[in-house]
């Protein structure tokens, strides 16, 4: 059964350096002044570390990386449009197929722009519920991050603990609200439906066990000599190239430069809240690593602090007063009148006043901001997605430059993308 | 010495399968205890507790396309897993699994060949290896496959120096570099105060056991120094390319290499077959040998689910600076002893 496989097109058939599109900045055949001749290595978009379908374009002198070029766009869906075709709560759902990992955080920040745009407070009970889904969401990120990064790395177990824990999350999302990971969690107003009386428990007993696992991550990774070797001192960002690359989140705040925006520009409750925005010195993959780590133990103050504060509260989880908000569900099943109005709500939608709107909210992995303007329809005029980690990928081929091979899976990682979220 | 030829071929066969046999649930082995590692079941559907899992999986593979690329060396990327699976298979030859003894009037001898040189036939095989390597990685025509190739050059030749070097304080200390020997002389107990100790070799030689227990790991491409593989940078290094059966086939000179190089290190440090009752029962001392294996293996398995892998400048920086140096500490030290204690 031996076969070969050459009617098909084979790597001989293209010229070397054959490029996926005109504006590649690697496109030639180089060569250094020392006579040396560069290979190419096109690094994706299939490829088990380039997390999902990044295609990262090398020049290597050996293992050590001349010119880096990433190209993306192979999970482009179209977001921004289709949520220009959508009514505004239909918009919701797609944000959670954009980082697919913290699901609720995109929905957050989708649904308070709609609500900036509507003049719309959701009570702030919904406000507490909604931090608590939003920090667990973050913790989860942080988790796949975490595993994934120590993976990429060579560190096979981490991904295995860090999904296991990941795992308590998912199931306290689906007590929620049904869903794991495309949650579709956050609605606009507020929350619709009650809080099931079992999640506070859950929560608590995540709370209980999670910093106990913490401190074997730490264990694994902190003071192991390869981690340290393979992080400290590689993929440093200075202030200057953090600023200039406007990058965000623990990216920023590695290099030690203070922007947290839950505490730079508040929003739902988090300046009732107790808790510390962590700092890198180096601004080294470890640097980055440390403040994530430390980002998931101040998340479980937050929690805590959360969960201490709503479980005592017995008022509205929905803003029902306006008109912007879906009528109560109470009564549909039995009664005409609310039928119609829940009907005819959900099919026709809402019209916002004429007018932006922008809100930026701290992402696990930055800034996500969503910018929307209305032109008095039902349908978003314009729909714009800031994400986080496309901004972030840029500073790829300023890390890359003079690193080794190794490193660049290092660096992908240390960045955090998820490709659903780069392409949108 | 003087068994006819026809029994040394039966020896060979039994031992070449069970080693067969042994790499298959290697695999196995590997995986549970993997997965035990990672709060895992393992393999558990194929068989009572997954136990043919390396059967199915042996059948896939034969059942698998055989894909060439077109722009493949052809009779290279042929013969390359073959040096690879043959090289890794040979070197077992020399390892002693026991003293001899008679059955129905034959004299058995437990080495298959009882070489005179056999500690340097083992280094001298299993460098031989990394030409399958090479040249897989080298027919491929594939850039992962090169690097992988050129990675698994680089740091087969440096370990390797390690590997020898961390050897010869035993070879000053047996005065022979026959297997055999270097076991018997570990079999000797030794009485410090009221206590009777074996001669092991990891207890006079501490240093050369870590030493060699790096390299071999280095050797063998297993983490944290798989970098020939490194599956998260290279996809799947050297190789990338193959599929099938000939994929099998590194992958049983991997497996193979791991068991063979256990053997080894089981031979030279912890007293090969020597334990109790092994002298009066040669199967106790082959139970003996299997379970000092086992803990090497199980050792190679634990540094996989523990630890991250190296760079490729920072390996060749630790077998240059750090290791070289020790190695070469270690040989001056029992050296000096030795002609201390003999003069």
């Amino acid at each position: 059964m031996m076969t070969t496989s050459e009617t098909t097109p084979s790597v001989a058939d293209f010229p070397a350096d054959y490029p996926s599109t005109g504006s590649l900045s690697i496109s030639e055949d180089r060569t250094l002044d020392d006579g040396s001749h560069l290979i190419t290595l096109n690094m994706g978009p299939q490829h088990p570390s380039t997390h999902g379908v990044l295609r990262v374009i090398l020049k290597l002198d050996g293992e050590v990386i001349v010119d880096c070029d990433p190209v993306i766009g192979y999970l482009h869906r179209g977001v921004e449009k289709l949520g220009e075709s959508h009514r505004y709560a239909q918009v919701v759902p797609w944000t959670d197929r954009t980082d697919y990992v913290a699901a609720p955080l995109n929905n957050l920040g989708c649904v308070m722009a709609f609500e900036k745009l509507c003049d719309l407070r959701a009570p702030e009970r919904a406000e507490y519920w909604r931090v608590i889904m939003a920090e667990l969401s973050r913790i989860a990120s942080h988790l796949v991050w975490l595993g994934t990064h120590a993976l990429d790395i060579g560190a096979l177990s981490m991904s295995l603990y860090c999904f296991r824990e990941r795992e308590l999350i998912l199931d306290i999302f689906e007590a929620f609200c049904g869903a794991r990971l495309t949650t579709n969690m956050m609605e606009i107003g507020g929350f619709s439906r009650p809080i099931p009386p079992a999640l506070p428990g859950m929560i608590r007993d995540f709370l209980k066990i999670f910093p106990e696992r913490m401190k074997e991550y730490a264990g694994l990774l902190d003071a192991n000599p390869i981690w340290l070797a393979r992080t400290k001192g590689v993929g440093v960002i200075t202030q200057e190239a953090a600023l200039s690359y406007s990058l965000t989140g623990a990216c920023l705040r590695g290099s030690g430069i203070n922007y947290d925006i839950r505490k730079a520009m508040p929003y739902l409750v988090y300046d009732r809240l107790d808790f510390e925005v962590p700092l890198g010195t180096y601004g080294d993959v470890f640097d980055r690593y440390l403040v994530r780590m430390e980002e998931m133990r101040q998340t479980i103050k937050i929690i805590t602090q959360a969960l201490d504060h709503v479980e005592k509260m017995d008022t509205p989880l929905m803003a029902y007063e306006s008109a912007y908000v879906i009528p109560p569900h109470k009564g549909t099943m039995t009664t005409a009148e609310d039928m119609q109005r829940h009907f005819v709500w959900v099919i026709k939608g809402f019209s916002p006043p004429v007018g932006e709107a922008y809100v930026g909210i701290e992402h696990s992995k930055g800034e996500l901001g969503y910018y929307v303007v209305s032109d008095g329809s039902s349908l978003p005029y314009r729909f714009r997605v800031r994400s986080p980690d496309f901004v972030n990928l840029g500073v790829l081929p300023h890390l890359a430059q003079g690193a080794m091979l190794a490193d660049v899976v290092a660096l992908i990682g240390t960045i955090d993308i998820v490709l659903g979220s780069v392409d949108r | 010495m003087d068994e006819p030829i026809w029994l040394k071929f039966i020896v060979a066969f039994v031992i070449m399968n069970v080693l067969l046999v042994g790499m298959a649930y290697m695999t196995y082995f590997e995986r549970k205890v993997l997965a035990a590692f990672q709060d895992r079941m393992g393999p558990t559907r194929t068989g009572p507790k997954g136990l043919l899992q390396p059967l199915a999986d042996g059948a896939k593979l034969l059942g698998k396309e055989d894909l060439i690329p077109g722009s493949a060396d052809k009779w290279v990327f042929f013969f390359a897993p073959l040096v690879v699976f043959v090289t890794a298979i040979t070197s077992v030859a020399v390892i002693p699994f026991g003293t001899s003894f008679d059955v129905a009037g034959q004299t058995i001898n437990m080495t298959i060949a009882d070489l005179n040189i056999g500690a340097l036939f083992v280094l001298a095989i299993s460098s031989v290896g990394v030409y399958g390597i090479i040249l897989g990685a080298w027919a491929s025509s594939n850039r992962y496959s090169l690097l992988g190739g050129l990675r698994a050059a680089a740091q087969v030749v440096s370990y390797e120096i390690i590997l020898g070097l961390s050897l010869v304080g035993i070879f000053i200390l047996t005065g022979s570099l026959n297997l055999g020997d270097i076991v018997a002389e570990q079999s000797r107990t030794l009485s410090i105060g009221p206590f009777e100790i074996s001669n092991w070799f990891i207890l006079s030689q501490p240093l050369a056991f870590v030493l060699f227990l790096i390299a071999a790991v280095a050797e063998t491409n297993r983490a944290p120094f798989d970098l020939p593989e490194a599956e998260t940078e290279l996809v799947s290094g050297f190789h990338t390319e193959y599929s099938a059966f000939r994929f099998s086939f590194y992958f049983l000179g991997e497996y193979i290499a791991m068991i063979v190089m256990s053997l080894f290190a089981s031979t030279l440090f912890l007293g090969g077959t020597d334990g109790p009752g092994s002298d009066s029962h040669v199967l106790l001392g082959i139970l003996w040998l299997l379970l000092k294996t086992i803990l090497f293996l199980f050792f190679y398995v634990w540094l996989r689910a523990t630890l991250p892998r190296f760079r490729y400048d920072q390996l060749m920086g630790i077998a240059w600076k750090v290791l070289l140096p020790l190695v070469l500490l270690n040989i001056v030290v029992t050296a000096a002893v030795r002609l201390a204690v003999n003069s």
